[in-house]
């Protein structure tokens, strides 16, 4: 997947100022940002909800997979029930045997017929992400997909999406915990006010906080990435 | 479209509340309005004192008038509680027990009777009023002025036709009686012709020509006199009223009462349905997901409305199935109702679905469904003529901009011949369909924000 110079405007605001991203098949591409970074933007033009303003994306044959911040469920519908009418209404051959095929690979056989507003938030998010993958995408977008998790369902998910990218899925996925894009993402597209600050590995990002904010270099990662964001002027 | 469908009323039917409110309430509107319409307007509740001595009765001339059957009569337009003095009826009305009092004094029929008198009287009843509820004052003051025009128009019509029989006895003659005695009259007919046979017999001079003078007296007094019964008769209803129905034809009033009924059920259980399940799709955040190539946004509005037409047809038609109990209805109209049903459900819903659009939260569309469909069905059923002629005007604008007044004259059409012609309406509601399914088109770009 590639974007090249995405620019977004919200009236006079401008979200995104020229935003580069590529990623290969199996890279787990990290976008991380304080609050009103642009991140969801991001993922919203490349999942083709938004139409930037400028610039241009190429999607991969195969299509693109995109997981909301919230699910978007149909809470009143059984888990089974959500995942056969995406697939009906993606025109699936045999939509009972996509459901099937992602029940077994989300791990939600057992919870086929619960209701989904009766599930956990984890679960409800393993049933978002399975409907993101009915169509067997080869890029999945995934926008804050551990907001609102405990830490063991968080574990649960980061493992399932690892699993997804070893097995050739690209994978881009934005957060704002540093920790969590360190720990899971192979790159990290750094963003603040609509600007892309760093593209680089996790390691390649610690070095140049290190660089660059040398005063928080024995303070904890988060603290070094603030002072980071700081020196660079947000 | 269909997995959409069937997807929506699975939704209904996980929610049973929302479900059983949209069964019930128009099951409630359809009992609620064969109740009304099959029962007797509430009467006033009136104490009521008959001091008149039985067997009395009213007598013009030496003629009675049949007996009138007072209590019946009274009785029959208010809940009579009968009474034994003025002072109970004075208490009953203090107490709040009846909300007025009808009391007819012993000297009545004495007082009617002496009209047709030398010296006539002035016959009163009493009534006593408690007043502390101003609908049912009303109620009682147009119920017990009705009674005494009745009355009073029973007595006048008698009177009017003795008064014609004096004066046919005037002018052609005949018995009279008077006093237990039979008088003949001679009649100013019998008279003329009496002088005008006395005339040859007279010689030419001053008293021939006084007699002439009392034969053309007679004869005018007799022509004259003719014209003045049929002026008596009139007094009695001066006034003919002559209707012509200049614009309109009424359907009868249990037709249009379930037409309203229908066109209620229709318009709540379209617009909220429509209006809830499409900020449903916002609230579960399934929008962007299903617009993103799935389903297109027309579409999706044609579902919903599809939906709320397929739900409204099915709950109306049921209540009109459930009214045929109180009223019968003309079932070989079946094609016609269909036609109104699907045309002001088809307005309903785009109307819905911009409502939807625009307030995207289930529960602010609910309550933004109920303040816009409650006022205006209430505005579209103000006659012509309870307001001031630009007020009117602005409010049948207002009603013409929302469907629920075409769609009222459409059900009122297919369920009455009298009801007017259907194709104006539809043609309303389907204007009003394009105009509310552009305007919910425009409105869903907003869903689409992130």
């Amino acid at each position: 997947m590639q974007a090249r110079g995405l620019v977004k405007r919200y009236g006079s605001r401008e979200a995104l100022r020229g935003i580069d991203l590529t990623a290969g098949p199996g890279e787990l591409v990290a976008i991380i940002g304080p609050n009103g970074a642009g991140k969801t933007t991001v993922l919203s033009i490349l999942a083709g909800i938004l139409a930037p303003d400028a610039g241009e994306v190429r999607v991969p044959e195969g299509g693109v997979g995109w997981v909301p911040q919230q699910a978007a469920l149909y809470r009143r519908l059984t888990v089974e029930e959500n995942l056969l009418l995406f697939a009906r209404l993606e025109g699936h051959g045999d939509p009972r045997a996509s459901t099937e095929e992602m029940l077994s690979l989300t791990g939600l056989g057992e919870r086929r017929g619960e209701v989904v507003a009766r599930l956990s938030g984890g679960n409800q998010q393993r049933v978002n992400i399975a409907i993101g993958l009915l169509s067997r995408p080869l890029v999945l977008l995934l926008d804050e997909p551990s907001v609102g998790l405990d830490p063991r369902q968080r574990a649960r998910l980061w493992e399932f999406v690892s699993g997804l990218a070893e097995r050739g899925t690209t994978v881009i996925f934005s957060t704002h915990d540093i920790q969590e894009a360190e720990r899971y993402g192979r790159r990290v597209l750094v963003l603040a006010d609509g600007e892309s600050l760093f593209d680089g590995s996790a390691e390649e990002l610690r070095e140049a906080v290190r660089r660059e904010a040398p005063e928080s270099a024995d303070s904890d990662f988060e603290t070094a990435f603030v002072a980071y964001l700081h020196h660079r002027g947000h | 479209m269909r997995w959409l469908l069937l997807k929506d009323l699975q939704i209904l039917r996980r929610s049973p509340l929302q479900a059983v409110l949209l069964v019930a309430y128009p099951v409630l509107i359809a009992l609620l309005v064969g109740f009304a319409i099959s029962r007797d307007p509430e009467k006033p509740r009136v104490a009521f004192l008959n001091e008149v001595p039985s067997g009395s009765r009213v007598s013009v001339g030496d003629r009675q008038l049949p007996a009138a059957g007072v209590n019946d009569r009274v009785c029959a337009r208010v809940e009579c509680v009968r009474v034994g003095s003025r002072e109970e009826a004075v208490e009953r009305v203090e107490d709040g027990d009846v909300l007025a009092a009808l009391i007819l004094p012993e000297d009545l029929v004495d007082q009617i009777n002496s009209l047709s008198t030398l010296t006539p009287g002035t016959p009163k009843v009493e009534v006593l009023v408690n007043e502390e509820d101003p609908v049912k004052a009303q109620l009682v003051d147009e119920r017990i002025t009705t009674l005494l025009a009745q009355a009073n128009l029973a007595i006048a019509r008698r009177i009017a036709v003795e008064g014609g029989r004096y004066l046919e006895l005037l002018i052609e003659g005949g018995p009279f009686r008077v006093g237990g005695f039979t008088v003949q009259v001679l009649g100013l007919r019998t008279a003329a012709r009496i002088l005008t046979a006395l005339d040859p017999a007279l010689p030419p001079g001053p008293l021939r020509t006084s007699l002439r003078e009392v034969i053309r007296f007679a004869d005018g007094a007799r022509d004259n006199l003719d014209v003045a019964g049929p002026l008596i008769e009139r007094l009695t209803q001066p006034i003919e009223v002559k209707k012509e129905v200049i614009d309109g034809s009424a359907p009868p009033l249990e037709i249009f009462a379930i037409s309203v009924a229908a066109t209620l059920t229709l318009a709540f259980v379209i617009v909220l349905l429509v209006a809830g399940s499409l900020a449903l799709e916002r609230e579960e955040n399934a929008f962007p997901r299903l617009t993103r190539g799935l389903v297109s946004p027309a579409a999706l509005l044609a579902e919903k409305v599809l939906l709320g037409v397929a739900v409204g047809l099915v709950v109306t038609l049921s209540m009109l199935a459930g009214l045929e109990i109180f009223v019968s209805l003309q079932w070989d109209r079946f094609a016609l109702w269909l036609l109104a049903i699907l045309g002001g459900g088809a307005a309903l819903g785009a109307a819905g679905a911009a409502l939807g659009a625009a307030a995207r939260e289930v529960r602010a569309v609910s309550l933004l469904a109920f303040m816009v469909t409650l006022p205006v069905a209430f505005l579209s059923l103000l006659p012509s003529g309870a307001l001031g002629a630009g007020l009117f005007d602005l409010v049948e604008i207002a009603t013409g901009l929302f469907p629920f007044k075409p769609a009222l004259e459409a059900m009122t059409a297919a369920l009455d011949s009298a009801g007017g012609g259907i194709g104006l309406p539809l043609l309303h509601l389907a204007a009003l369909t394009a105009a509310y399914g552009l305007l919910a088109r425009f409105a869903l770009r907003r869903f689409a924000a992130v």
